[in-house]
């Protein structure tokens, strides 16, 4: 059970979110010299870190928006709410897992 | 193994039978020996098993017996069975859609029926057949296309109408104006249950028998590798272990792992819940699952109900899960078995499960030399637990995969070979 702040309509109960998963995954920008290897990793391999970890949440049940939220995956304690667009904060050493987004 | 209940390994244990039951009633329980030994970790072995849960010490144990390799060293950061062996709902099954899987699963099967024999431990294993109920009239046809698929695979599975499954289960609540009525189902009257606990101690018993040295409280922090970058030992919280062959079978902490070990897997750890309630008389003496509702209910002997629910959605490492996944298995369980809504709820936990993206199995070397990964059984591994071990030690004993774990290579998501058992397994697993 967790409350994640929104940052439109503030802290809310998890059931009112969906998940969507790791946040700042790019789509390869040239699909014709992408090797199948660079397209599993983009299709199927996330991160799956035991600590913090950004992800993105939707507010289904509400303004129905998407957002990021660093979370730490081992004490559920969130560490950063942030719009879509920006970034997180490097001191939590969660950097985007693909510079290209 | 006709001869099993006769090896003499290192430890010589004695046999468990009605005599050495008798004969320690006459000592008060007092004397029974330890069912395994705790030994210092020794400098180095010929095989480690990271991971002291059942798929590791069936591991552990196969390696020991099947293959000879008796110098093996299972290293648990816990307690064995403290994971998911002991937090499951214990259903064991193998009516899979796919041929890799019916594979892998109807092997276990196989196992499982002569198992309690062979490890000279009562598993409690219990045929009482599994029903999934089918919702909808979609539902009830796509269950006939897979019953079929699953006969040709030579595992026994019925479609059962409505009037069955009310024959079969009395307080189920038939009422086609329900909001997810029962319109039939399919059973594998050979699936059933067995007491999770049991399969930890009865593979940890036998393959310390056979001199496996069973490491508790022995946390893998690092791996070593040699100068061509193949693996040389772990790292641990107990001090450095050597041995050119690991496989890793650490369910939910398999990607942590994996990143000591500096590659990544297509596996994301998730929270799966379950509950009991009060025990009362029993009430069913089957298992029956839904996968529409998320939801399967057996009874323990203990006459508990057993519930199961569906994973949470976010990823975690906290063995604990969201409040709002229980409400809705019991909002579920309530009106597909109205007497079950006057029941206390005894205690409800989660584990965490490693998620692959086709929700089958990873029995695969890896990118590194001599380190090999059995993971990625997600919502479903108890019911694997002999035949994954099996295979598994069959993989790290000759390094390379026998027919059955081939399919299930790290390789399939680079060449798209994927064994896609969403849904198709039948359940929510």
């Amino acid at each position: 059970m967790m409350l994640i702040p929104c940052p439109w309509c503030g802290p809310r109960d998890d059931s009112e979110f969906a998940y969507g998963n790791q946040a700042h995954i790019a789509r390869p920008s040239d699909p014709a010299s992408t090797s199948d290897q660079e397209w599993a990793e983009y299709l199927y391999f996330r991160d799956n870190p035991k600590g913090p970890f950004a992800e993105r949440w939707m507010h289904a049940a509400g303004c129905r928006r998407w957002f990021h939220v660093v979370r730490d995956t081992n004490s559920h304690v969130i560490l950063q709410v942030y719009k879509v667009g920006e970034w997180p904060d490097p001191a939590l050493g969660v950097g985007p897992a693909n510079k290209e987004s | 193994m006709a001869e099993a209940g006769r090896r003499r390994g290192p430890t010589g244990k004695p046999r468990y039978s009605i005599l050495a039951l008798a004969r320690n009633a006459l000592s008060y329980h007092e004397n029974w020996q330890a069912a395994w030994r705790s030994p210092e970790p020794k400098p180095s072995y010929d095989a480690i098993v990271v991971g002291g849960g059942g798929h590791g010490l069936a591991t552990a144990y196969y390696l020991a017996s099947v293959h000879g390799i008796r110098n093996v060293a299972v290293l648990e950061k816990g307690w064995i069975g403290g994971g998911n062996t002991g937090r499951n709902t214990t259903i064991i099954r193998s009516n899979y859609l796919w041929d890799e899987s019916a594979a892998i699963y109807e092997h276990a099967l196989k196992l499982w029926e002569g198992l309690s024999q062979e490890l000279n431990f009562n598993l409690m294993f219990s045929q009482r057949g599994v029903i999934t109920l089918a919702h909808s009239e979609h539902e009830l046809k796509e269950m006939r296309r897979r019953v079929e698929a699953i006969r040709l695979n030579g595992i026994d599975t019925e479609v059962l109408s409505t009037a069955d499954v009310k024959k079969l289960v009395p307080i189920i609540n038939t009422d086609q104006g329900i909001r997810h009525p029962v319109m039939g189902g399919f059973i594998q009257r050979r699936g059933g249950t067995a007491r999770h606990d049991a399969v930890a101690w009865g593979y940890a018993r036998a393959a310390d028998d056979l001199g496996v040295d069973i490491i508790q409280n022995c946390e893998v922090t690092g791996f070593l590798k040699d100068g061509n970058g193949a693996i040389e030992g772990v790292e641990t919280s107990r001090g450095t272990i050597r041995s050119k062959r690991i496989g890793c079978v650490a369910a939910g902490h398999s990607a942590v792992l994996a990143d000591l070990a500096g590659f990544k897997l297509p596996i994301q750890a998730r929270p799966l819940q379950a509950l009991v309630s009060e025990p009362i008389k029993p009430v069913i003496d089957t298992v029956v699952m839904s996968n529409a509702v998320h939801m399967y209910i057996s009874q323990s002997d203990k006459g508990e109900l057993v519930l199961g629910a569906g994973t949470d959605s976010y990823n975690s490492y906290a063995q604990r899960g969201s409040l709002n996944i229980i409400e809705h298995q019991l909002a579920a369980a309530c009106e597909l078995y109205p007497i079950v809504s006057r029941l206390r709820v005894l205690r409800t936990w989660g584990g965490i499960v490693d998620t692959c993206p086709d929700a089958s199995p990873i029995v695969s070397r890896t990118p590194v030399d001599g380190l090999y990964f059995n993971c990625g059984w997600g919502t479903g591994g108890f019911k694997a637990t002999p035949g994954s071990g099996h295979v598994f030690a069959d993989l790290m004993a000759r390094d390379r995969p026998n027919p059955v774990a081939a399919p299930f290579t790290l390789e399939r998501f680079k060449g798209g070979y994927l064994i896609d058992e969403h849904g198709a397994a039948g359940v929510a697993h």
